[in-house]
């Protein structure tokens, strides 16, 4: 088991910063700009990997046993097999028939078709989306993981890019730069927060469009927007909590890791585990104070993001909360449109429907054991209610279950009408004649999409209302904005709708405050009256 | 008629200990309201660090009390009695009206009339108790893994319990020979009383 000195991590980033500031001993071991297989030249990501492999000569079975590289897992919890390859989500949907648009993000170069696609081939791995540190190296949307290897010109912008790799043309388009293969191999490092943003903050099809909690906004944020990543915190990347062990790394929404129960050696903790605790321990509050104190206590049954996270969405980067995919399709003078709200955020696209965002969103709360689990394709649903993309376990009941914060994220997705299951669809493809963007046709979408697949398709669509749980975990704000008491210990707090338990400052007891404040009000009756016939009768007896 | 004297009958640390009491129950029975959502206003987090500081002390404070009490052989007053029981209720229910004298005189050996002695051991014996042993429970209940719901629920009604006696106290307080009679006895410790005790038998 792997081991890391839980505060040498936090202050790893320090030491590196004043240490190169004294003294002109390099903090790593190896230059890679001295080695000669990488000066070059590159025509392909992939002759990159060929020189990286020469040397990282393990490397490669390990990216390839990876959920980065396989998008493919089976939750061992439910026996669900999950993965990007295999579920469904309430963003765009399905990468089946779809591939190149979402594969721009698999750690790999050429998914173009999982039939035809090498899994065995480790030069196939694309070690720079990780590994850059330059920053110019960025996978291009859609060109199923590669990066650009010549210059494109289009009306907008891609982001995420390099801004110092675009080029803006005097007619207003924006050129962009392919990556110098060489100077982004000769640069290569440890992961910083962009390495892993490129991709996690993009989910859904843009900025914070998915989780809600990883956005752009990660990239350089205030301690107000993430206390650990910030700059002027603890300057923290990913994978400093999600620490790499052989290409492998802890934390996952599949399977979710509430609290860390792994038996720790003391000040140190094991990289094979990720939860809150594995640094901060179970008892963070400061003991000696009431509060502190009282505080630890919670820590059983609450999660540290439910108080620490006050809001997602933070930092100007708003996340989508409802996508209704029934509305897509509209059309214009026979051409597909944009609506914007007043911050320019689509509100309606042809090709993607309705939405909604929020930004600074107060999360949903519910008990959470870890486990979730999908609606697969072909999984019967009821399409009378709000179907469950995926639903999470727990109750109030069950002891291992904590309070989370969730973004809950909702809309309409289609199904099939006869056989109520959810649907798959082609949506990308600027080529085919069945994708939706091209062709705005759900009958030639569905079919396109059920048929890449082992699942019967009636024919006869419809749309449902779905909802989705996405654990809220990053962001995290400097103690001083954590949640106050009364945030949940309130008639009308945070907690107002969690069912199940008894809450203090929320719940009275009905019937027992009604039986004592009636006595009450009884006591304080009899005493009015004791005392209007006392002095009633004293003036009485004074008269007389 | 035995002679009476205005003579002390409360010893400085008895008035200490109810004054104190009085004061930290008051506080106890405000922040408790607000933490049991009865009103709005001052953070929770407030209310429930002074309420734990009071309860705190006032645990103390029992603490000292209970010993003050059976070394000075003060708990004696407490000793339940039928005898006079009943024209003390009649007096309190009709007598106090027609200006009657209270059927119960204090002595040194006997500072409460039998209505007192049975509420204060009731309250001494099960208020008191009740509430700070289901206190400690709740402020601990993570700890024990008892069920929170139940643990409130039995804190809350000693809780109104002990605002029940509150109230009856304080205005049976008023009802001395001068609305501040007793209130002032309680605070100079001084009473007229009849100091030539009860022979045995009478």
């Amino acid at each position: 088991m792997f081991r890391l000195f839980a505060h040498a991590v936090i202050f790893s980033s320090l030491a590196v910063v004043s240490a190169s500031a004294q003294s002109d001993v390099p903090t790593l071991t190896a230059d890679h700009k001295k080695f000669e297989v990488l000066k070059g030249p590159f025509a392909t990501g992939s002759d990159v990997t060929k020189a990286c492999l020469t040397c990282h000569t393990e490397a490669g079975k390990q990216v390839m046993g990876s959920i980065h590289w396989k998008w493919d897992t089976v939750n061992p919890a439910t026996g669900q097999t999950l993965g990007k390859k295999n579920v469904l989500n309430a963003f765009c949907g399905n990468l089946a028939t779809n591939e190149p648009r979402c594969t721009s993000c698999h750690a790999g170069y050429g998914w173009e078709d999982e039939a035809t696609f090498d899994f065995a081939d480790q030069t196939n791995i694309d070690c720079l989306a990780c590994h850059d540190t330059t920053g110019e190296y960025v996978k291009w949307p859609t060109k199923a993981g590669h990066p650009l290897y010549s210059p494109v010109t289009q009306s907008s912008r891609m982001v995420p890019y390099a801004g110092s790799m675009i080029v803006e043309e005097p007619d207003g388009k924006f050129t962009h730069m392919p990556p110098d293969l060489a100077h982004v191999a000769e640069n290569v490092g440890a992961p910083g927060r962009d390495n892993c943003g490129n991709c996690h903050f993009y989910g859904g099809g843009g900025d914070n469009v998915k989780h809600g909690d990883l956005s752009s906004a990660l990239s350089n944020p205030s301690p107000h927007v993430d206390v650990h990543m910030s700059p002027e915190g603890a300057n923290m990347t990913c994978v400093d909590c999600h620490v790499g062990n052989g290409h492998d790394w802890p934390g996952s929404r599949y399977h979710g890791t509430i609290t860390d129960n792994s038996i720790q050696p003391a000040g140190m903790r094991n990289t094979d585990i990720l939860a809150c605790n594995s640094c901060h321990t179970a008892t963070p509050h400061d003991a000696a104070t009431l509060k502190g104190f009282k505080l630890n206590g919670h820590t059983d049954r609450v999660a540290c993001q439910t108080c620490h996270i006050p809001e997602y969405a933070k930092g100007g980067v708003a996340t989508k909360t409802w996508w209704d995919w029934s509305a897509a399709g509209k059309l214009k003078d026979g051409k597909p449109y944009a609506e914007h709200d007043e911050q320019g955020r689509h509100t309606y696209l042809s090709t993607k429907g309705d939405f909604k965002w929020g930004e600074d969103v107060v999360p949903t709360y519910a008990f959470w054991n870890g486990q979730v689990e999908y609606t697969l394709l072909g999984d019967k649903i009821d399409p009378s209610g709000v179907v469950g993309i995926n639903r999470i376990g727990g109750s109030a009941g069950d002891p291992q279950s904590m309070i989370y914060p969730f973004k809950r994220m909702q809309g309409k997705q289609a199904y099939d009408a006869v056989n109520n299951h959810l649907l798959q669809s082609n949506v990308y493809g600027p080529t085919t004649d069945t994708a939706f963007w091209t062709n705005f046709s759900w009958d030639k979408a569905l079919a396109a999409g059920m048929a890449d697949s082992d699942v019967p398709y009636s024919g006869e669509y419809g749309f449902v209302e779905t909802e989705m749980w996405w654990p809220t975990t990053h962001m995290v704000s400097p103690s001083s904005e954590a949640l106050e008491c009364d945030s949940c210990h309130a008639r009308d707090g945070r907690l107002a709708g969690l069912g199940g338990f008894y809450l203090p400052g929320r719940d009275g007891f009905a019937t027992t405050d009604r039986i004592g404040l009636v006595l009450l009000a009884l006591a304080l009756a009899g005493i009015v009256l004791h005392t209007i016939i006392r002095l009633v009768m004293s003036r009485r007896r004074g008269e007389g | 008629m035995a002679d009476k004297q205005y003579i002390k009958i409360f010893a400085g640390f008895e008035r200490f200990w109810h004054w104190t009491q009085a004061l930290l129950v008051i506080v106890l029975m405000i922040t408790g309201a607000r933490l049991h959502g009865l009103f709005d206003g001052p953070p929770w987090a407030m209310a429930f660090q002074v309420h734990l500081i009071a309860a705190g002390l006032i645990i103390l404070l029992w603490i000292f009390a209970i010993f003050w009490h059976f070394t000075t052989g003060a708990w004696q007053h407490y000793i339940p009695t039928l005898r006079n029981l009943i024209p003390v209720i009649r007096y309190y229910a009709y007598g106090i009206f027609l200006g009657e004298a209270h059927p119960a005189k204090p002595t040194l050996r006997r500072k409460h009339n039998p209505l007192q002695r049975l509420s204060y051991l009731f309250l001494k014996l099960v208020i008191n108790p009740a509430i700070w042993i289901t206190g400690v429970l709740y402020l601990t209940v993570s700890l024990t893994g008892f069920d929170l719901g139940t643990v409130a629920w039995l804190h809350v009604v000693a809780a109104y319990a002990m605002a029940l006696f509150v109230v009856i106290h304080v205005y049976m307080a008023t009802t001395g020979e001068t609305v501040t009679s007793y209130l002032k006895a309680m605070i100079t410790g001084y009473e007229w009383v009849v100091v030539d005790e009860d022979k045995p038998g009478k």
